[in-house]
């Protein structure tokens, strides 16, 4: 873990001293298709997510934008009908690959979920799960560490560190989100994937969700779906327009939101659909 | 121009009712209501007359007539050649009624040479004197030749006649209890020697053929000894298996028949499993006859399927949420079903295994096959030596035709019900307590 993320906090300083060539490519899906049963969801998308970037995925419902962002760390594998076609590749390794594990791809690849979750267990216990089940803390002291960094990278430690042993669903939606982003971070992920993080918010701890994921793009790649448009453009750099199960188009985000290749693109922006 | 819309108006307000059947859909709704009340009513009336009955039979169970005799512990008569030093035999041989019998000649002011009198006074005391005046001398030996104070059990059909179950205005022949022994009966009370007091002897007591002194220890031990290896082996079982079948089996044909069965199995008569251990643990395996050991593989075999339906429904109902929660951050599936999915199940769980539980302290078919119904005086120190159960116990009492034992065993369904009310309110209370919602 520790070679890890001296290694993305090394890309990371990279980046910032090479502003200009943001083309690390962190993530690429090579053709990717997934099948539930018999029935084909997504087709052949090919897709790449740059490092310290926050890529949105936008399209209607069902299109297939929830079930790209679960490959990327293998949430499909939890569904008995689900069957990934294609390559996913992290760091160039194929992470559908036999040799990579599910559990450490997960450790890398964090993730959000649409609607809060929190444990029923004290905030304290919320965070601290994921550095106690991979061993990332030996001492209750750098568990305190772990706990407080990662609260305070998710812009929640002043509101919540008096209370650190309440339960963490006692907190009000958009704090639980934000337990929830924290959480993820304190395995020190590489990549953190959001399913439409905010539609369960109200629109200040929505506003609070975005700049925490403005601020959390210095350190972590993002891949984050949304059914807001607007979110899409005040959020991302990159942003891939999915549609019935295939990738319209991928492109910068300003030159999506301005002037898109695809008319569908076009017409799912502008509202005419979707 | 202007009485268009006066005259549309008028029109609107007198638009016809349309007829919907409101009438007739109230009605329907109070016939159900009534229908509704009714049914429960009758459940609730049942209950009260079962209630009823079996509390007016039993309460009396819990008390016993005793009477209070000053014991001469007479040296002649215990060890009258002073041998129990060397035998201690004699002190178990001795003849201790006889005791009692002075103690209460002496107490009723009878002449002892008056033979037909004295001959009356049988079937006064219980039998049970001689054990209870023997543990006091085996417990401490130095009170021979002193005496005290002890209550002597009366005959359980003095017990009766003293709790007035028995009709006086019956001829004297026809009854158990003669015109004499109800004069001393009442002189004793008057005296305040005979009275009734709380009967702890029929939670202590083992088998016996005298009423008086047959209780519900041995059962209660044989219960209790079921009950705990049932909890430990289908619980841990039960639970193991729901995990594996909800959490890890792949859903195919095999995991579908496997469902299917323990639902049928959920539904077998008890008695089919008595059959089973029978066969398989008694036959086959040569284990020990009527011991609480095999009742306790059986009621287990028994209860299995009712805890492992009751911990899938409790696993499933935890939310996918948690699931995902778990997953995501790189819990490997074994750490999320036992670091989140099975403390958040465990009430469930554990009403589950307590109803099961409740409902195996109930079961006296399989137990019947298996030997447990059997006359078993001894406390049973293991699982492996005889033992009865509660509801066999039950059943027992009611093969006897005294009024006495009638009374026992409705003062052991009184305990039964108690035991069985306990446990189910446990388990609504745990079930209030822990119930989460999300």
């Amino acid at each position: 873990m520790n070679i890890m993320t001296e290694q993305s906090l090394e890309n990371a300083v990279g980046d910032k001293m090479n502003a200009k060539s943001n083309e690390v490519i962190k993530m690429r899906g090579d053709k990717v298709g997934v099948f539930y049963g018999d029935k084909q969801a997504l087709f052949d998308v090919n897709l790449d997510v740059r490092l310290n970037q926050v890529t949105a995925l936008i399209g209607p419902s069902g299109c297939g934008k929830s079930t790209f962002l679960r490959c990327l760390n293998r949430m499909n594998d939890t569904i008995d009908s689900a069957r990934v076609t294609g390559k996913i590749t992290l760091d160039e390794e194929d992470i559908y690959d036999k040799n990579i594990d599910v559990v450490e791809l997960r450790a890398r690849v964090g993730m959000v979920f649409q609607k809060p979750n929190p444990f029923p267990k004290s905030i304290y216990e919320n965070v601290a799960y994921g550095p106690r089940i991979h061993g990332l803390a030996k001492r209750k002291t750098d568990m305190d560490q772990i706990v407080e960094s990662s609260l305070k990278k998710a812009a929640i430690w002043n509101e919540v560190k008096d209370r650190l042993q309440e339960p963490g669903t006692g907190l009000s939606g958009g704090q639980q989100q934000r337990l929830c982003i924290a959480r993820a971070i304190a395995v020190s992920p590489e990549v953190i994937l959001m399913d439409e993080p905010c539609s369960a918010l109200d629109p200040i701890a929505t506003a609070r969700v975005e700049e925490l994921i403005d601020e959390l793009r210095q350190n972590y790649t993002i891949v984050i779906v949304t059914h807001s448009m607007q979110q899409a453009a005040r959020v991302s750099q990159r942003t891939a327009m999915f549609h019935l199960g295939y990738l319209v188009e991928e492109g910068a985000t300003d030159k999506m939101f301005t002037n898109p290749d695809d008319k569908r693109t076009q017409d799912y922006i502008t509202g005419r659909f979707g | 121009m202007t009485d268009i819309p006066m005259d549309s108006m008028v029109r609107a307000a007198a638009h016809p009712r349309r007829d919907i059947g409101l009438k007739a859909r109230y009605a329907a709704e109070r016939r159900f209501r009534i229908y509704g009340a009714l049914a429960i009513s009758v459940g609730l009336a049942f209950l009260a007359i079962m209630l009823i009955t079996i509390v007016s039979k039993g309460y009396t169970a819990f008390w016993q007539t005793t009477v209070t005799l000053p014991i001469n512990f007479d040296e002649k008569l215990i060890d009258p050649s002073n041998k129990r030093a060397t035998d201690p035999s004699v002190l178990i041989k001795a003849n201790y009624p006889k005791l009692a019998e002075r103690a209460l000649i002496a107490k009723l002011g009878i002449d002892p040479s008056n033979k037909p009198m004295v001959m009356k006074l049988k079937g006064f005391l219980s039998e049970g004197a001689r054990v209870q005046l023997r543990d006091i001398v085996a417990a401490d030996p130095s009170v021979i030749g002193t005496t005290r104070d002890v209550n002597i059990l009366a005959a359980a059909n003095l017990d009766s006649a003293f709790k007035g179950q028995i009709d006086l205005s019956v001829e004297e022949a026809r009854r158990k209890v003669s015109d004499q022994q109800i004069t001393w009966m009442n002189k004793l009370k008057a005296d305040g020697v005979m009275a009734e007091h709380f009967n702890t002897g029929l939670f202590s007591y083992g088998a016996s053929s005298r009423p008086e002194t047959s209780g519900m220890g041995v059962a209660i031990i044989g219960s209790f000894y079921m009950m705990v290896i049932v909890l430990l082996l289908a619980l841990p079982i039960g639970v193991a298996a729901s995990i594996y079948l909800e959490e890890f089996a792949k859903k195919n044909r095999l995991t579908d028949l496997i469902e299917v069965n323990i639902n049928n199995l959920a539904a077998v008569p008890s008695i089919v499993f008595g059959l089973l251990g029978l066969a398989v643990f008694i036959n086959f395996l040569g284990m020990p006859r009527s011991a609480a050991f095999v009742g306790g593989l059986v009621l287990t075999l028994m209860t299995l399927p009712t805890i492992i339906i009751a911990t899938r429904a409790a696993l499933a109902a935890v939310p996918p949420s948690i699931r995902s929660a778990a997953l995501g951050l790189g819990a490997s599936k074994m750490q999320m079903v036992f670091h989140h999915i099975l403390p958040l199940a465990a009430p469930g769980i554990l009403t589950g295994t307590i109803i099961g539980l409740a409902r195996a302290l109930g079961e006296t078919a399989p137990l019947l096959l298996i030997g447990m119904v059997a006359f078993v005086a001894d406390y049973p120190t293991t699982p492996f030596d005889p033992a009865t159960a509660l509801p066999v116990q039950i059943y027992m009492w009611a093969n006897e035709a005294e009024r006495a034992f009638v009374e026992r065993m409705s003062g052991a369904i009184i305990i039964l019900l108690v035991f069985l009310m306990a446990m189910n309110i446990t388990a609504i209370v745990l079930r209030r307590r822990f119930e989460r919602r999300w």
